[in-house]
């Protein structure tokens, strides 16, 4: 089953013209409409009407997340606002947040994209799809809203949360699609469990799981535990949210919608494209958005691209499932996390050294972080009271930090492991 | 059916084509609209091999047409309604139309008058003209000769250059209804218009030459849509 057959099935030729033509459009709308790209293309004495060929994408500038973050909330937009019908923001913190925004057609093409994704992941205009992404700033919920929508499928917009009111609803409504992260996935099924549901009376066939990485290992408990068919499914804010690559039923790498998203896989200390196949970072060129056009965002998430046709017939390339990231960026409960603020936050707490450590486990399914910090002595000889107080105000200040609560445990001076040049501080339990 | 990449082109030191990548799929409609003097003419011109390729290529049916002679790309299956009708006035309606078949009657296809026939069901007001002299006809009635004269070749890209121009709107709905029967029937259209909202509004997808540079393109619904677009061309200050 495709949603667009002639996309996604197209020849390689095609596709490339498609491509070539999108590109060489969206280079001269950035380079009219936004003066950031502008000054780029001119840093580095880039014509843009000189560019002739898809090869020729490593002669542009890269866009890094900080490029969004400076030019908060607006400055990126290829449009003025009263062209834009939606804004998103990336599930960072309000300090590091990023706006993206979509003009009507951007939506419509979203949706479509998303359809896509679905199509190929069982889902027909027969499905109940249970949406258990949050709904709000993260495009996770909207984006795969709309495209249930647009294939006719029968969504429930619960969002995240509340686990035993999801499984209620999930009986009630005969819920076929179940759309959320692949551990709160495993969390629904661990207390379907403990409620002494049974399993094989529900209507559930498809999980479509994304936000964060996952395993094989994960899948294979996800479809035993809940009797489903699992597909991952990618995407991120920057470029649109959900809809740039899913996998379909052969479940085999991800089908990246080549004919919107320009993909490129470099390795990330020589900037060069890697060898084909090889893991690297990819890097990802909009080709038909208009509010949020971008010029090879650096996405920090480490893939592969596999050119071998799928058995499926899509001749759209696939990637293999997010292998990890070239930051030291944590996703906590769906939150990305950067140890830099956690570092940020302890620094300026009085009575705490600047040594800690994050560690992150998974219990129950779910993320679980705490973090140990190094206190001065006089304060471990304090009294309980004081130290108490201490870790109240650091959990507060890290929660409204970070948007995501931590654990925080002090302990006594020198007892964290010092390193040489650049330690690793994150130490993650997490069997994925 | 016909692929463009980088096509530069123009008139001697002139460069009116800066940079044109586009491609039309069997069975569309695709239209490019853009200012006067953008270039849209010239690129009819240059895929017709009346204009010469500067540099790019252009792939008709797998074929690259550099250096291919005008009336070989004709013979290919590619005809062109010219701008401004340009009927043989002097002729009559069928001897224009007999004309027109010169390329399947020189391939010794035949089957001229079957064909003749066709024109007349696709366009009846030529049947009832037939013995007339084509400078009699008034506007619209030309522009439906010239669009028969092209489709005798039996084309598999007919090509058309501002059908609507000094057409009373009228005449250009009908024009454009043609168009669409045309695509109905598996043919294959590149509908070159100033006329952007009643192009869009038949078309698949379309393109914006501006200049000599595609600027945009896409899925004419989406053009339709686009506040640059409906700036620029559809005379609309939204908001």
């Amino acid at each position: 089953m495709y949603w667009e057959e002639n996309r996604e099935c197209m020849s390689r030729e095609d596709l490339e013209q498609l491509q070539l033509e999108r590109l060489q459009s969206t280079i001269y709308r950035v380079a009219t409409h936004v003066p950031f790209y502008r000054r780029r293309f001119k840093e580095i004495n880039l014509d843009p009407d000189g560019f002739r060929l898809l090869t020729e994408l490593s002669s542009l500038p890269f866009t890094f997340k900080d490029d969004l973050r400076q030019n908060y909330p607006y400055g990126l937009f290829a449009v003025p606002l009263r062209d834009v019908v939606r804004i998103h923001s990336s599930s960072g913190t309000t300090g590091m947040a990023t706006v993206v925004g979509y003009t009507r057609n951007d939506i419509k093409t979203w949706s479509n994209l998303v359809a896509r994704v679905l199509t190929a992941a069982g889902v027909t205009k027969d499905d109940v799809i249970q949406i258990a992404f949050g709904y709000g700033l993260f495009t996770g919920g909207f984006g795969l809203h709309y495209g249930a929508e647009r294939i006719g499928a029968s969504v429930i917009p619960i969002s995240s949360g509340n686990t035993k009111r999801q499984i209620q609803i999930m009986q009630d409504f005969k819920t076929t699609a179940l759309v959320c992260t692949p551990s709160y996935a495993l969390m629904i099924a661990d207390t379907m469990l403990d409620m002494g549901v049974n399993i094989n009376a529900l209507s559930l066939r498809w999980g479509l799981f994304g936000a964060e990485p996952w395993s094989e290992a994960m899948r294979t408990e996800i479809n035993n535990k809940l009797n489903i068919t699992a597909t991952d499914n990618y995407g991120l804010s920057e470029v649109m949210g959900p809809g740039v690559a899913g996998e379909c039923l052969e479940c085999k790498g991800l089908h990246i919608n080549e004919d919107h998203f320009l993909v490129e896989i470099i390795n990330p200390s020589t900037l060069q494209p890697v060898q084909p196949g090889e893991v690297g970072e990819l890097v990802i060129t909009t080709l038909t958005k208009e509010a949020f056009p971008v010029i090879r965002y650096r996405t920090r998430d480490l893939t592969r691209l596999i050119t071998e046709p799928c058995a499926c017939g899509r001749t759209n390339y696939r990637m293999t499932r997010i292998l990890g990231r070239t930051d030291d960026m944590l996703i906590i409960k769906g939150v990305n996390v950067f140890p830099t603020q956690i570092e940020n936050v302890l620094f300026e707490i009085e009575g705490t050294e600047p040594h800690y450590r994050i560690v992150v486990e998974r219990e129950n399914h779910q993320d679980k972080a705490t973090v140990l910090v190094e206190v001065i002595e006089s304060i471990f000889f304090d009294e309980m009271k004081k130290q108490r107080q201490l870790v109240d105000t650091i959990k507060k200040k890290l929660a409204s930090e970070l948007g995501v609560s931590v654990d925080v445990k002090l302990v006594e001076e020198k007892t964290l492991e010092r390193f040489e040049g650049k330690g690793q501080r994150v130490i993650d339990k997490r069997e994925l | 059916m016909l692929k463009i990449r980088n096509l530069e082109a123009g008139y001697g030191k002139l460069r009116v084509l800066k940079r044109i990548s586009m491609h039309v799929d069997p069975g569309e409609i695709v239209t490019i609209i853009g200012a006067n003097g953008a270039g849209k003419t010239t690129l009819l011109q240059t895929i017709t091999g009346l204009v010469k390729i500067g540099s790019g290529e252009i792939v008709f049916k797998e074929k690259n047409l550099q250096k291919v002679s005008p009336e070989k790309i004709v013979a290919s299956g590619c005809s062109l309604v010219p701008e401004g009708r340009q009927v043989f006035s002097t002729m009559t309606v069928e001897e224009n139309l007999i004309l027109g078949g010169y390329v399947l009657a020189k391939k010794g296809e035949g089957g001229i008058d079957q064909e003749i026939k066709r024109m007349y069901e696709l366009f009846p007001v030529l049947k009832e003209r037939e013995k007339q002299l084509a400078g009699t006809l008034s506007g619209g009635e030309q522009q439906m000769l010239a669009m028969g004269r092209a489709l005798m070749a039996k084309p598999s890209l007919i090509m058309m250059d501002e059908p609507s121009t000094g057409l009373a709107p009228l005449i250009v709905k009908s024009i454009f209804q043609v168009i669409l029967r045309l695509r109905e029937e598996g043919n294959t259209v590149l509908l070159v218009e100033q006329n952007a909202k009643a192009a869009l509004g038949i078309a698949d997808r379309g393109y914006v030459l501006e200049t000599g540079k595609i600027i945009l393109q896409g899925a004419a619904e989406d053009l339709l849509r686009n506040r640059d677009v409906q700036r620029a061309y559809l005379g609309r200050e939204s908001d």
